[in-house]
């Protein structure tokens, strides 16, 4: 079995898919909406409408950047208050048109920069948790590759959450845990290994619904497995969702 | 005679002569982009009108701005023209020679259209008439255009432009602004989406209103568009301002656009996005 180190580095492998070509791979016709109608347009996030076969939906992803600029630009997939911002406002325009969201998550947390705190990083994310939960529509989360911190799960307060099998999900990046455990960034490892961070044990803890072999994007049943989801959740009364939605993060 | 006479002679001979030719070229044969200053033969601007250099799009009337987009448009509220609630002077006189200009009641156009097959209902606001502003019987036109789409279930893509409120029309101007608000809540309540297309100039309370309540808001490219209009920024603060302040470009950097499309390009992202808009619904089959 794969240890945590492992699920780490092949988590953040540059061989995982970028953003932009799963979302070319999984969607038809995407249009990217720009812009968070307040201040700005952070490149860290990607938000727009298409359709998932015949149907339509909201997609939201976190983007690395595959050059050096993409990444410096993105902060290595690191959204800034206005990433949120502009998620929060694309994912509203999903509930009032009735499209189901998809998020793609690949982030190692919000950014850590002062601007992004004097524009209120923290705000911006609790704002997000807060209304992702009222939202009406269906929404779906798929982590493909890291997934750390309140940067993470201000997209992923979803009616279900699925990961990669080479992908991590924690409360922060090991070197984060490790410098304020121990006060040594460089204990990522022995970090990673305590955290349980890995797609088995999460799903062991119901803390999230389903594993998916990355064999599933290339053969295409990913897709297939989306639409059926999306389906069997758009036919279940809305009030029932957001019971559940509310009950999977009420046991914790 | 000395040399440099012979120069003056000449050089004055020749301003003249170019004055001459000037005169006889006639209006609209030679185009200066506003912009970039870039100037061409009118050609070169080709059928939509926009800027060999820089791509600014040219202000053109509303029906001209339709041929661009579709064939197929069913005009609505034809009848609709505005009453000068104010008994305003010489308003009426103004008002006949915008409506000779544009082939329009007032400055708006209105319909249900098929853009690549798919039914919308589309309006188009003329920088032409009375450059665009909103008055009563546009606003009218407008609101009725929001009203039919929420009751026969369909999207609106509306192209805006306009100097902003009708200074004409007083207080019946600014009411328009909640009246097509209203409208425009409705049909989001009615989970239809609204594209808004940002032309040259958008400003004013129509910026301050329907141009920036919509789900997608797209730009022309170099399409002003502000609030406040520059002279009155400049003579209230006393400062002069960049030429490029208020355009859709710095609004995009700003959060405030979703994509800046190209007039060319405008059909087929339409048509790109109503596809997915009038996608069938989950759960429905």
């Amino acid at each position: 079995m794969a240890t945590a180190t492992d699920i780490v580095t092949a988590a953040r492998s540059d061989q995982k898919a970028n953003s932009y070509e799963l979302i070319e791979t999984l969607f038809e016709d995407f249009f990217e909406m720009h812009g968070d109608q307040t201040d700005g347009d952070d490149a860290a996030i990607i938000a727009g409408l298409a359709r998932l076969g015949e149907h339509p939906v909201a997609v939201i992803a976190t983007q690395k950047g595959i050059t050096l600029e993409e990444r410096m630009a993105s902060h290595f997939g690191s959204p800034e208050p206005a990433g949120y911002r502009k998620a929060l406002r694309v994912m509203k325009t999903a509930d009032q048109l009735n499209f189901p969201i998809i998020t793609l998550i690949n982030t190692p947390g919000a950014y850590p920069g002062a601007d992004a705190e004097a524009a209120g990083q923290g705000q911006m994310i609790a704002k997000n948790i807060a209304e992702m939960l009222k939202l009406r529509v269906p929404i779906l989360t798929l982590i493909i590759g890291e997934a750390g911190s309140g940067g993470a799960l201000a997209l992923a307060c979803s009616d279900q959450i699925w990961m990669f099998e080479n992908s991590m999900y924690s409360i922060l990046s090991p070197e984060g845990f490790a410098s304020i455990m121990w006060k040594d960034a460089h204990l990522a490892d022995k970090a990673a290994d305590l955290m349980r961070l890995t797609p088995e044990w999460l799903l062991k803890q119901h803390a999230i619904h389903r594993i998916i072999p990355e064999v599933m994007l290339s053969d295409g049943s990913l897709k297939t497995a989306l639409e059926t989801e999306l389906t069997a959740l758009a036919k279940q009364d809305v009030n029932q969702r957001l019971a559940q939605r509310a009950a999977f993060f009420r046991k914790f | 005679m000395s040399f440099s006479d012979h120069v003056k002679r000449f050089s004055s001979r020749s301003v003249s002569m170019l004055k001459q030719y000037e005169a006889q070229v006639p209006n609209g044969i030679w185009m200066i982009c506003p912009r970039c200053k870039a100037s061409f033969y009118y050609k070169k601007a080709g059928q939509y009108r926009v800027c060999p250099e820089c791509g600014y799009g040219f202000r053109v009337s509303a029906h001209r701005r339709l041929k661009m987009i579709t064939k197929h448009f069913d005009e609505w509220d034809t009848d609709i023209a505005t009453e000068d609630p104010l008994d305003f002077p010489d308003y009426d006189r103004k008002i006949k020679k915008a409506q000779s200009a544009t082939h329009l009641k007032d400055g708006v156009l209105t319909g249900l259209a098929q853009i690549d097959g798919q039914s919308v209902a589309l309006g188009i606001m003329d920088p032409l008439f009375i450059m665009g502003s909103l008055g009563t019987a546009n606003g009218e036109r407008i609101t009725r255009l929001f009203e039919r789409a929420t009751a026969q279930g369909l999207p609106v893509v509306l192209l805006t432009a306009s100097g902003g409120a009708r200074m004409q029309e007083g207080i019946y101007s600014l009411m328009q602004m909640a009246k097509i608000s209203q409208a425009v809540n409705d049909h989001r309540d009615a989970h239809l989406a609204y594209i808004a297309v940002i032309m040259d100039p958008t400003t004013g309370g129509v910026t301050a209103s329907f141009a920036s309540q919509a789900d997608i808001t797209l730009a022309e490219p170099k399409a002003l568009l502000g609030f406040t209009g520059k002279r009155v920024i400049e003579q209230t603060i006393n400062k002069q301002l960049p030429d490029d302040f208020q355009s859709a470009e710095n609004s995009f950097k700003r959060g405030f656009i979703d994509e800046i499309v190209p007039r060319d390009q405008l059909g087929n992202r339409l048509s790109q996005l109503l596809r997915i808009l009038t996608a069938q619904k989950w759960g429905d089959d």
